[in-house]
């Protein structure tokens, strides 16, 4: 039975394969107009705190941590909806028009965007595409379906004779919802949270075309520096912050609500 | 009341991007307009007679379909095994082959980038292929996992005891009861592996681009609306295949249930 698993763990080296020399490459010396590195240095780190890029870090993070806040207060009456409806019709609606953009592949969502953003629709009264304001609305649209698929299952979990309870001695439907509902699906919220700020961090396609190169964040340093500069060494010490910021955010999701991210 | 407003201001924020990307890919002039000046099927034509869209699909269809031929037998033996074993470290087994789902897109792409070269593979789709493999792998552990928790073993221990050969066994009775996972399990591949742009951006060029890659290109490029257009049969086939998925699995409980 054991042997079953091998294929799998042959993909799996390789995946660690790909990751072991981006960590490796990290630590080699860059030399401009050449793609084979020099010997091992801590240089390529010491660049991320270089003021340019310190920027596109603080960006990120700023970002992110907006977009998490948005996402889960534009999340959270969908989800109640969702898990709360007696309607499977409705149900059924709102399920499919929240896993419609989870299906939809992240090019076709972004340029979606760019349409709307760009004054196609309506004249913004202030200047939206290519600022950080426009990839603000683009990644809370892009968080939302995973944000309100976590929060419904964590909605449905709770019994509802706890709220039918409060009720019936006497608390009004906003008590009902601040003290009883609220507080039980906590988990969800952390959870939810700390996964769609872990994923912002990493963004990529939203602030590549939504930003138009003037919002940079963590993930199009690493394309800048790697596809257009060919600086692999400077572009893999900040993939390997990405997935440093990533994997510690997830672990700490996981600790919260003692079960697998995602 | 107020709940239902406010779910329906948001179900429109969610479904805005789409009705005008829909209605833009019939405008008949290269300049955006909304709502479009008249009708046309100029940017679909577009589409199908451009010559590296006709290449990047073919790219898709390769690297799609090898990735999910290979993905879903490893996959669906990975989950026999997580789950009838004797395994020590279950759960960190189960944690290994989900975690390709964590790294950042940009980590995982540039790492192949880095492998690739290192092994002469550059001009190669074997490394969109080998790298969909691991990006899917993760969907089909999951959802077959499901399906061979819940298939009792009993059925199998009756078709032994009534003499089938194991390999008898496990075609006609382990497989086809695991049909709704491997189904789901499809269903994902095919998803995650169709859309997938970050990945591939790093690891393909011209002549090896996938679908998503040579959209983007494009979009950097041009701005009239054939990519809305591309972008609507994207959407088409998005809502055929949520609403296969309704109604061959139930969705609620694939997804709130866990």
């Amino acid at each position: 039975m054991k042997l079953l698993l091998l294929p799998a763990i042959a993909v799996l080296a390789v995946f660690a394969a790909a990751l072991t020399a981006l960590f490796r490459w990290s630590l080699l010396e860059f030399i401009p107009g050449s793609l084979v590195p020099g010997g091992y240095t801590l240089d390529n780190f010491r660049a991320v705190l270089a003021p340019q890029y310190l920027h596109a870090v603080r960006d990120t993070v700023i970002l992110a941590a907006l977009t998490t806040v948005l996402t889960l207060l534009a999340s959270y009456p969908v989800a109640y909806a969702l898990a709360r409806t007696p309607s499977r019709a409705v149900r059924s609606t709102l399920l499919v028009l929240t896993l419609a953009p989870f299906f939809t592949g992240a090019i076709v969502r972004t340029y979606a965007w760019v349409l709307v953003l760009g004054n196609t629709v309506m004249t913004w009264p202030i200047p939206m595409l290519f600022t950080e304001r426009g990839v603000l609305v683009g990644l809370v649209h892009f968080s939302m379906p995973t944000m309100i698929l976590i929060l419904a299952a964590a909605l449905s979990h709770i019994d509802p004779a706890y709220e039918r309870a409060a009720a019936s001695l006497g608390a009004r439907p906003a008590r009902v919802f601040w003290r009883v509902t609220l507080p039980l699906s906590m988990p969800g919220i952390v959870s939810g949270g700390l996964i769609v700020f872990a994923w912002t961090l990493s963004a990529f396609p939203t602030p590549e075309l939504l930003g138009g190169g003037k919002v940079k964040m963590i993930a199009n340093v690493v394309k800048d520096l790697g596809l257009d500069s060919f600086n692999w060494p400077g572009s893999a010490a900040f993939a390997m912050l990405a997935l440093a910021l990533t994997l510690a955010l997830l672990a700490a999701a996981g600790r919260f609500t003692g079960s697998r991210p995602a | 009341m107020r709940l239902r407003l406010a779910v329906l201001l948001l179900l429109a924020f969610m479904t805005l991007p789409t009705v005008v990307v829909i209605a833009v890919s019939f405008n008949p002039t290269a300049i955006l307009s909304f709502p479009p000046a008249g009708f046309s099927w100029r940017w679909y034509v577009n589409v199908l007679t451009y010559p590296q869209f006709q290449r990047a699909a073919w790219n898709s269809l390769v690297v799609t379909g090898g990735a999910v031929l290979l993905a879903l037998p490893i996959g669906t033996l990975a989950a026999l095994a997580l789950e009838r074993a004797r395994l020590r470290g279950r759960a960190l087994w189960a944690a290994a082959l989900l975690s390709p789902l964590v790294v950042p897109g940009v980590a995982a792409g540039l790492g192949f980038l880095i492998l690739a070269a290192a092994l002469g593979l550059l001009r190669s789709r074997i490394v969109l292929v080998v790298a969909h493999v691991a990006l899917v792998l993760p969907f089909v552990v999951r959802s077959v996992w499901v399906s061979v928790r819940n298939l009792d073993p009993a059925l199998e221990r009756a078709a032994a005891s009534l003499g089938a050969s194991p390999r008898r066994i496990f075609f006609r009775v382990t497989l086809p009861l695991l049909r709704p996972g491997l189904f789901a399990a499809l269903l994902f591949a095919v998803v995650v592996s169709v859309n997938e742009f970050v990945v591939s951006l790093f690891i393909s060029n011209r002549v090896t681009e996938i679908l998503p890659v040579a959209m983007f290109n494009y979009v950097v490029n041009y701005t009239d609306p054939t990519i809305a257009a591309l972008s609507s049969l994207f959407i088409a086939a998005t809502f055929l295949v949520i609403w296969l998925a309704d109604r061959f699995l139930d969705l609620g409980r694939v997804f709130l249930q866990h």
